[in-house]
Parts: C-alpha cells; sequence; structure tokens
C-alpha cells in the first residue's frame, strides 16, 4: 500500500527520490473519491517548499497540491488531462502528477517513510 | 388558526409533550431575556383573501400597463408576445415549488428543462456553452468582466463603449470599483458606432477584455466583423453584449465572430416586463473557458441502468464547495425564468424565432421612416438597426410624453441624463405588440406636439 | 412503515429536440400590418444570420405534453415534506401567484414613469417597512436578485462605509459553519476570510473571536439560528466584540424563519442583514430561483444602500436617484418585483401574530423530529434546535451506511432528503427543516420512514445501499458527467 521507495507527506502525497515523479497516496484518493479534473502546472514553473502547483478535483470537493520540496516542474503528466481516473486506479504508477527537478535530496530525506506514513494514518483516521 | 399552518394547538401540545417541554416558549429560552420582543410587530393586521384580493387590486389598479396602454419604450426591457402556454406551463406545481435539483434522480424534469435552455440558448447565441443562468443581464456583464481578468491574468484595462446600455456600466462598476481594473471608455462615432480608430490605438498588452453591445444602446447595429478583424492581432478577450435577445432570431451574434464570453438579458423571450424583475441573465462562453464559468451548469449521463438523465456537474466551481475560491457567489440564480424561456423558445421554434424578429424589424423600420418625415425631428444615427432607434425631438421630451399618455401611450426614453450631448434625443421601441395605426397615431401625436 | 410503491403512470420523455418534424408549428403572429420591404434593403447582407441549428420545430400539443411529462419527473414542495435545511421549503401560496399575475403589475415596464407606477412602487414602499419592522431595522434595499446577491451589497456597503472614515480593512470574520456563499461573497468584494471555530456547544467561541477581532476586521459574518439550527447564546458578548474594535456584524439572514416576532436582529446589535423572501417570506422557489435578497441596514449604512430608492413624500411614491454615497447598482432594475410582490402578499395575510406563529410552529416541528430520532441517529449537539435540526450517521457508519445512502432511501418513502454533508462541521450532516407548513401527521409519517431506516441499516443494508428503488432514474453517475461534460444537445450526424 505503501512502497518504501517512496517518501510520504503529511498532505498525503509521495514523491520518488530517483524520478522526482510527485502523485497522491492510496488513502488521497480514497478519501476524494472518483476524481474528474486535474488541474496541472507549466513545465518551467519554480516551486517553493509547500507551493500549491496543482488541484484536485473530485465530484464534491476540492483539494490542492502542495510541493514537498524546492525545484522546478520538469514535466507534467498529460494523460491526467484525459483520464484524471488514473489518479484513483494507478496513484503511484500512471497516476503520476508531476516530475520535479529538485535540487536539494536531504529535503527528501526529511520526509516519511512507507512504514512511517502508515503509522501517520493511524494516528489521523 | 392560518390557512398555511395545519397544526392545531392540539397537536402542539402533543409535541410539546415529546419534546420534553411545558410551553413552546422554553423552546426560545436560549435567547437573552432583555431581547426577547413582549410586543407583536407593528404590521398591519391579517386580511383574508378576499380582502387581500380587493386591496392588490386597488394598488395595481393605480399602474397603467400593456392591457391598457400601448408602449414605445424599450432600453433594456422589451414588451413582446408571451405566449399563453408559457405561464400555464410554469404555473405547474411541479415546477415552481421545486427547490435547486441537488437530487438529480427526483429533479429530472428541472434538469432536462436547464440542459433543453442550455442548448437552445448557445445556439441562438452562436456559442460553445452556456450556463443555467444569472440574475439579469447586467450583472452577467459584471461577471463575465471579473471571469476575462480571472482568466487573463495579465492586464487590467478593461474597454467599454459608451454607447453600452447605461445601467450595465453602472453595475459592472459596483462590481469592478476595488479590484484594480482601470475602464476605458471607447467613444461612438458619429454613426453612432463603436470608434474603431479609438479602439486600435487603445488596445495593447494590457488590455484585459473588449466589450460590445449589439445593438447598441442607441439601437445601431454594429460592425461587429470590423472589431473582430481589430481583435484578432492581441491576446484580449471580446465579451459580447446582447441585451434584446429577439434580434438574434434575425442578427449575427458576436459569438459569430469569435467572442469568448457572451452575456445579455433574456426577458424577451417569453418574460413578462412585471417593473423590471425578475429577469434573466444570460452567460455563455468559448468551451475552453468552462471552468471558469459562473453559475450552475448541466450535464448529461447515465444512470445505474444505463438510462440517460441530468445532473448538475462542474459544481466545483462553484460556492458550496469551493467558498472564496470559487468562479461566483451565485447560488439560487433564475431558474424558473429559464425554464419560460426554453418553453418560449420551443415554441416559436427555428422559423417563429426569425418570424417575430422580423415583423420587429418591418415595424421599426416603418415607424423610423415615418417619424423621421414627421416635420421638426430628425433620426439622429442613419445606421440600421433592429427595433430601436433614437430621434432627436423638437420639443423638450416630457412634453412630448405627456402628450402621449393623454393618448393613452407611453413615449421613447428620454437619455440626455446619460448622454447630456444627445439631449432631447428619445429612444423608441417598436415590437410585435404596436400595430400600424398605433405608428400612425403616435406620429399624430409626434407632429400636434412640435406645433 | 411501507415505503411507497410507484403504480402512478410516468410517461417517459425524450428532449424537445428529439420530438422536432420539420414544418410543425407552435406558434401564432398576426400578418404583417405595414408594408413589407426586403430585409436585405434595412439591413446589411453580412449581418443577417444562418438558420437556427438546434431549435426545434413542434406544435403547442408537442410542447404542452413535452414539459407536462417532465414536470411529473420533479419532487416538489406541493407533493410532500421537502426538508432541505436553511432552505425554508415552506408551502407557496397561491394567492401570491395571482398578484403576480395581475396586468397591474406583471405589464408594467419599468421606464415607464413614477406618475404611472405608484401602485408598483406603493408595494415596493411598503414591503421595505414591513421588512424593516420584522428585523429591527431602520433602513433597505430590495434590489438584490438573491440571498448571495445581498451579502455581496452588503460587503459592498461596509467596505464603503470604512473606506471613508480612512481604511475599508482586509478581514471578514466566517464561522466554520458559514453557508458557502459567505465567504464567496466577502471574496467577491476583496476581503480575505478570517475562519473561527465553533465552541463545544455549537456557538461561536468567544475567545477565539476575541483572539481574531482586530482593528484590520470589517466586519464578521453571522447566521443567527447558525446553519447547526443553533441560537447564539452570546450573541450581545459577540456583537460587543465586534463593535468594541470598529468593525460591523452582518448578519445572514436565511434562518430568520426561527425568529419572527420573537426577537429583533437589530435589537441583537446586527447592523445589517439580507433576507430571503424565497425562503422566510414563501415566495416560490422555482427550480433554483428568481428569489430575492433584501438588505436591511441601520442609520450608519443607510447612505450607502445601492440606487434607486423608492421614498414618499406625503401620499407620492418616487424614486430617488440622488444617493450621493451609494455604492451603486448591483441590478439593471429595481429588483425582482414579481418576487418582492409575492412576499408583500404573504406579509398581508399573515400579520404580525401569522408570522409569530409560523416561526413558533417552525421551531417546535423541528424540535420534535430532533427528539424523536435523537436515539437513532447521532445529535452532535445536545440541545434544542430552533428551525431546524442537524443529526448525522455516526451511528451507521459502523455499518458502512452512508448519509447519501440513506437519504436516497428516504425517497422510496416518499420524503424530498435533507440537506447532506453541510455544515462542513458535521461530518456525514443531515439537515432537517420541517417548516410550519407541515401537520403532525406528515412529521409523523417522516419520523417512521427514518426509524425504519435505522432499522434497515443494521438488519437489511442491501436495500439502502441500491436506493432509490422507486424512481424513474437509479442513481445518476455524477462522475461521467464531470469527467466528459455535455452540456448541450447536438444533432447526430
Amino acid at each position: 500500500m505503501y512502497p518504501n521507495n517512496l517518501k510520504y507527506t503529511e498532505q498525503h502525497e509521495w514523491i520518488d527520490p530517483e524520478s522526482g515523479k510527485i502523485g497522491i497516496t492510496n488513502y488521497a484518493q480514497e478519501q476524494l473519491g472518483d476524481i474528474v479534473f486535474v488541474e496541472l502546472p507549466d513545465e518551467g514553473k519554480e516551486l517553493a517548499l509547500d507551493d500549491v502547483f496543482g488541484v484536485i478535483e473530485s465530484v464534491k470537493s476540492v483539494s490542492d497540491c502542495f510541493s514537498p520540496v524546492n525545484g522546478v516542474v520538469k514535466s507534467v503528466n498529460e494523460s491526467l488531462t484525459d483520464d484524471p481516473s488514473l489518479l484513483n486506479t494507478s496513484p503511484y504508477d500512471e497516476g503520476w502528477i508531476i516530475q520535479i527537478d529538485f535540487s536539494d535530496a536531504s529535503e527528501i530525506e526529511k520526509l516519511m517513510s512507507g512504514d512511517d506514513y502508515k503509522k501517520y494514518l493511524e494516528e489521523v483516521s | 388558526m392560518f390557512k398555511y399552518i395545519p397544526n392545531t394547538d392540539d397537536d402542539i401540545s402533543k409535541m410539546l409533550e415529546k419534546i420534553g417541554v411545558e410551553s413552546v416558549d422554553d423552546l426560545f429560552s436560549d435567547i437573552p431575556e432583555s431581547l426577547r420582543l413582549q410586543k407583536p410587530l407593528n404590521l398591519p393586521a391579517p386580511l383574508s383573501e378576499i380582502e387581500l384580493e380587493r386591496e392588490l387590486k386597488e394598488i395595481s389598479s393605480k399602474n397603467a400597463d400593456a392591457s391598457e396602454y400601448k408602449y414605445f419604450t424599450g432600453g433594456g426591457a422589451y414588451n413582446h408576445y408571451i405566449p399563453s402556454i408559457v405561464n400555464h406551463l410554469i404555473s405547474r406545481a411541479e415546477f415552481y415549488t421545486a427547490y435547486t435539483p441537488y437530487q438529480p434522480e427526483v429533479s429530472q424534469g428541472t434538469l432536462q428543462g436547464i440542459f433543453e435552455y442550455q442548448t437552445m440558448i448557445s445556439d441562438l447565441l452562436e456559442m460553445d456553452l452556456a450556463n443555467a443562468s444569472m440574475y439579469d443581464g447586467a450583472s452577467a456583464f459584471a461577471e463575465a468582466v471579473l471571469m476575462s481578468s480571472r482568466i487573463r491574468k495579465k492586464g487590467n484595462k478593461v474597454l467599454i463603449p459608451k454607447s453600452l446600455n447605461p445601467a450595465y456600466r453602472q453595475v459592472m462598476d459596483t462590481y469592478t470599483n476595488n479590484t484594480g481594473i482601470k475602464v476605458i471608455e471607447i467613444p461612438y462615432n458619429k454613426q453612432g458606432q463603436l470608434d474603431l480608430d479609438f479602439l486600435k490605438n487603445n488596445l495593447d498588452n494590457e488590455t484585459i477584455s473588449v466589450s460590445v453591445q449589439n445593438p447598441n444602446y442607441f439601437g445601431c447595429i454594429e460592425d461587429l466583423s470590423s472589431i473582430a478583424e481589430v481583435l484578432k492581432q492581441g491576446k484580449s478577450f471580446l465579451i459580447g453584449i446582447v441585451t434584446e435577445a429577439l434580434s438574434l432570431g434575425l442578427l449575427k451574434s458576436p459569438g459569430h465572430y469569435g467572442a469568448d464570453i457572451l452575456v445579455g438579458e433574456g426577458q424577451s423571450l417569453g418574460i413578462p416586463v412585471s417593473f423590471g424583475g425578475p429577469y434573466l441573465g444570460l452567460f455563455a462562453s468559448k468551451k475552453e473557458y468552462m471552468r471558469q464559468v459562473p453559475g450552475r451548469l448541466c450535464g448529461e449521463t447515465l444512470d445505474t441502468d444505463g438510462k440517460r438523465g441530468f445532473v448538475l456537474t462542474i459544481s466545483t466551481r462553484e460556492q458550496h464547495i469551493r467558498r472564496e475560491k470559487a468562479t461566483s457567489n451565485i447560488c439560487s440564480n433564475q431558474g424558473l425564468c429559464a425554464l419560460m424561456t426554453a418553453i418560449y423558445m420551443s415554441t416559436m421554434g427555428k422559423q417563429g424565432m426569425r418570424e417575430v424578429a422580423t415583423i420587429n424589424l418591418q415595424k421599426a423600420n416603418y415607424a423610423r421612416e415615418k417619424i423621421r418625415n414627421v416635420k421638426g425631428y430628425e433620426l439622429v444615427f442613419e445606421t440600421p438597426s433592429f427595433n430601436e432607434f433614437l430621434v432627436k425631438c423638437p420639443k423638450p421630451t416630457q412634453d412630448i410624453n405627456r402628450k402621449l399618455l393623454e393618448n393613452k401611450m407611453v413615449g421613447g426614453l428620454d437619455i440626455s441624463c446619460y448622454y447630456p450631448e444627445l439631449s432631447d434625443c428619445m429612444l423608441f421601441t417598436m415590437t410585435e405588440l404596436v400595430s400600424k395605426d398605433d405608428i400612425d397615431r403616435l406620429c399624430e401625436i409626434l407632429e400636434e406636439v412640435a406645433k | 412503515m411501507k415505503p411507497l410503491s410507484n403504480t402512478g403512470l410516468v410517461i417517459d420523455e425524450g428532449l424537445i429536440f428529439e420530438r422536432s418534424i420539420k414544418g410543425r408549428k407552435g406558434y401564432s403572429l398576426p400578418e404583417l400590418d405595414v408594408p413589407e420591404k426586403d430585409i436585405t434593403e434595412i439591413l446589411p447582407k453580412e449581418s443577417i444570420r444562418d438558420e437556427l441549428r438546434k431549435f426545434p420545430e413542434v406544435s403547442e400539443v408537442d410542447v404542452v405534453r413535452h414539459y407536462t411529462r417532465l414536470s411529473q419527473l420533479n419532487f416538489a414542495v406541493d407533493m410532500n415534506l421537502y426538508p432541505l435545511g436553511s432552505c425554508t421549503m415552506k408551502y407557496n401560496p397561491k394567492i401570491n401567484e395571482d398578484a403576480a399575475r395581475i396586468n397591474g403589475f406583471a405589464r408594467c415596464h419599468p421606464f415607464q414613469g413614477a406618475e404611472i407606477s405608484q401602485g408598483a412602487l406603493q408595494i415596493m414602499y411598503e414591503l421595505g417597512r414591513y421588512l424593516c419592522i420584522i428585523t429591527g431595522l431602520e433602513d433597505i434595499t430590495l434590489q438584490p436578485a438573491a440571498g448571495a446577491h445581498g451579502e455581496f451589497t452588503g460587503m459592498k456597503m461596509i467596505h464603503k462605509c470604512l473606506e471613508k472614515r480612512g481604511n475599508p480593512r482586509k478581514f471578514i470574520i466566517i464561522p466554520d459553519s458559514a453557508h458557502g456563499t459567505n465567504p464567496a461573497s466577502a471574496s467577491l468584494c476583496g476581503y480575505q476570510i478570517l475562519q473561527l471555530k465553533s465552541d463545544e456547544r455549537g456557538c461561536v467561541d468567544l475567545k477565539a473571536l476575541s483572539d481574531l477581532m482586530t482593528d484590520e476586521v470589517a466586519a464578521i459574518m453571522l447566521t443567527i439560528p447558525n446553519t447547526l439550527g443553533l441560537f447564539e447564546e452570546s450573541i450581545l458578548e459577540v456583537v460587543k466584540i465586534v463593535h468594541s474594535k470598529g468593525g460591523f456584524v452582518y448578519m445572514d439572514g436565511a434562518n430568520l424563519n426561527a425568529l419572527m416576532g420573537k426577537v429583533l436582529p437589530g435589537s441583537m446589535g446586527v447592523d445589517v442583514l439580507h433576507i430571503n423572501l424565497h425562503k422566510t417570506f414563501s415566495t416560490p422557489h422555482g427550480g433554483g430561483g428568481p428569489g430575492a435578497g433584501p438588505v436591511a441596514v441601520n442609520q450608519e449604512l443607510a447612505p450607502y444602500l445601492p440606487v434607486p430608492k423608492v421614498k414618499k413624500d406625503k401620499d407620492r411614491y418616487d424614486l430617488d436617484f440622488l444617493i450621493p454615497d451609494s455604492i451603486g447598482k448591483i441590478h439593471s432594475f429595481y429588483g425582482n418585483f414579481g418576487v418582492l410582490l409575492k412576499a408583500y402578499s404573504y406579509i398581508r395575510t399573515m400579520g404580525a401574530i401569522g408570522l409569530k406563529k409560523a416561526s413558533e410552529t417552525a421551531v417546535v416541528n423541528a424540535n420534535y423530529i430532533q427528539a424523536s430520532l435523537k436515539e437513532r441517529f447521532h445529535l452532535t449537539y445536545d440541545r434544542f434546535c430552533k428551525h431546524e435540526s442537524v443529526l448525522s450517521d455516526k451511528f451507521q457508519k459502523e455499518n458502512h451506511i452512508t448519509t447519501m445512502d440513506m437519504v436516497k432511501r428516504l425517497i422510496d418513502f416518499g420524503f424530498h432528503p435533507p440537506v447532506v454533508y453541510f455544515p462542513l462541521i458535521v461530518p456525514g450532516a443531515i439537515m432537517i427543516e420541517p417548516t410550519e407548513s407541515e401537520s403532525k401527521q406528515t412529521l409523523d409519517d417522516f419520523i417512521s420512514a427514518w426509524l425504519q431506516i435505522a432499522d434497515e441499516a443494521e438488519n437489511q443494508p442491501e436495500l439502502i445501499k441500491k436506493a432509490p428503488h422507486v424512481t424513474k432514474h437509479r442513481r445518476l453517475d455524477e462522475t461521467f458527467a464531470a469527467r466528459k461534460p455535455k452540456l448541450v444537445w447536438s444533432p447526430d450526424k
């Protein structure tokens, strides 16, 4: 459920330290329900820690996506425009949202591991 | 006992018992004692239906209305023929005593009505999509300006024609005056149309949008194709405004020329003049701006059995979900008025829309030619018009209108309070409700007054 | 109680466009009586439009059948209890409908001049006076076309008043239980929102309010009673805190049906409030409007009211356009006159004694439902409510039955669902407002239905999960509609 090769944030997002890809966790997609639209940033956009880089809409709710690190948007997942359901069906794989070029790998180290995130979820629910 | 409140004293005591209190006032004990009202409100005593009917009849008799007077008045509200079935159908309780269709399974009547309305209005306006309604044309226009500013992000200039309906201008000012938007007025030329040179010279990277009303407030038909040509060079939005929706039965819409947003007033399409409201704000846009559109949108879908149905959709733009980041604060709109319009448009159909628009055009043209030939009266602008035109009068307009009133006619609008340079000018409007005899009689009276 | 069965004849109906047959005609117009000219002599050829592609060609019979069949797919107040919280779905009196159709009102043109509009102006003037009396405030505008429109108007007036004093300020305090239009309206005026927590009694947390209230806060927006149906017990303290820093108290009057004749918002210290005529004053909801949202104010804010106002001089009424500090216009004309007229007719029917009875009965009815259901459905704030009660699915969630599931099942019993998932501070909220229009019998049926649903939630959850069973349409796919929006019909190629 929470692959250990990824790192996690309290806003229920994951980042892959290798590729720089960012997405939302399985818990997040469950809470949001059927996702109907994703607002993606432009490539090349500079992001500071906690900046809003996108918006995810389900039928009855809206959620901002917060950047877990400082960096620059390298690419965005265009498939989400045609098929936002990928976020529900494949949140860690085909449902990646953006790929970021980050400068400081230590920022990622500070984030939660898969096991830490699992513990965090138990506290939160 | 009140006929709208079924529960008797006996019912109330039984309920109080279940609730566990002695009296009704116990349920209000959390209101600070100093605030509780000790005496009844100072309102007139309740009336029975017989008395109320009499009272309303008496009050209404102090108004002139189109069942007894002939009207030549327009300027944003129009006396048109309303087919008898419109009132009968919207008087069905299932339509008018229903709420906003948030529970789609029990609101398919309302929802399908909205879907059909959206279809016909977007066809009439020549736009990709239309919303379920705004309050009126003026507030729809204000919201269009705000929407264009949200989308463009860059720039703060908004170009508005001087020949825009003054109420629309005023409402827009109220909505935008603290937003940093800078309004620039495009003058009208000698033909009563938008000054194209001024437009060309004032378009730049800081321009968010250019608005055009067609026909404009003076009744003149704008050269939309040239305006669209000028705008092609830049990135600014074109906002089209139509205050006389019936004109679209015959005229090309600004949507035809690439308007990004089109707004206007739908009252002409089956809604009574009713002293200024309730009316119907039309709001349409290109499909790429769908997510920035204010107000409700109805979309087609399927139920669990695969049956076609309709639901409110993309609601995440709206206030109940997006709250302070919503595209607008609008909640209740003009739902029943949109239904009236849908029924009107269905009844008139392809042919009827064109026919009634043509009748307006012919009558207005007849009147225009006749009035300009009455001694002392001049047509202010030669530009072709639809059903409204501006006439310069030889005597003060109050005198003319007073004389007309004596003949049970309500004359044109004096617009000099908004356009001091157009003093003693009257805006005359002719619709399908006006007869040839009425027009001839009007001209006789105009002639008399001029002497 | 057995759920209703659907034995009526409700006929399938497609889109009006699917009924279209070339050559059919639904209208009649007289022959042209002026000499006919070729339209290309009147208009430039270039400006004449192409044929309307999508408009149907149908007979009058087709139109009537179409809309009559569609109407049968709707639920409405005239059919049964419609318990939407904060919407006040009370009965819409028919004499009000008659009033709006009187020629002397329906066929008046807004620009015909005050001289021949004395009746219309009298209605507006007197309605304004009555609403001021009912709310305990001094002046009023009838121009806003809906509650949200009224909120915007109120915010603009506050902004202008403070601006005149030197600082329009930056923030508006809004409780976390507020209706979405509140922050949206404040935002439209350029204000930022400071969210205020509710306390454990469901009301304003006075300490939290004191912390938030500074001289950069322009106003607080409060719904009284609030969206939990609870009266703000410490209202006098709340007002004191806000006023002490020079801020205004704006009241969202959506829940006014709980207070008429019992307390005056003006005497609470409310500076400005909007009234929803389509809620409290019985004008019909129309499937989404038109409503009306008059805004009443105290003397301080009166100079900023929208233009024009209706004034009375001896026996003559007039429109006053000379309001130098007005915020301007917010509507093309004077507001939704046809709606104002219905509210006027209602107030004249009820009088002071009737309006008070309406509020008292609305409150008794809501408490009766609350008392009857609170054992089986969780009541977050265990206090007497006012005109509405907020329960939740907390107990049923343990069985994986949600609020949405349960209200879809309620439809099978012949009732419209209450408001759900609002206010946001109660997860799985079920907001029930019966209004005074409902008899004890109807309320008892409603209660029985809910008690049966509570039983089914424990013993027959499938029945609930697959509801509604009796409607013409089963659950509609809102996800599909949002992912692939289809907002207009298109003819097949």
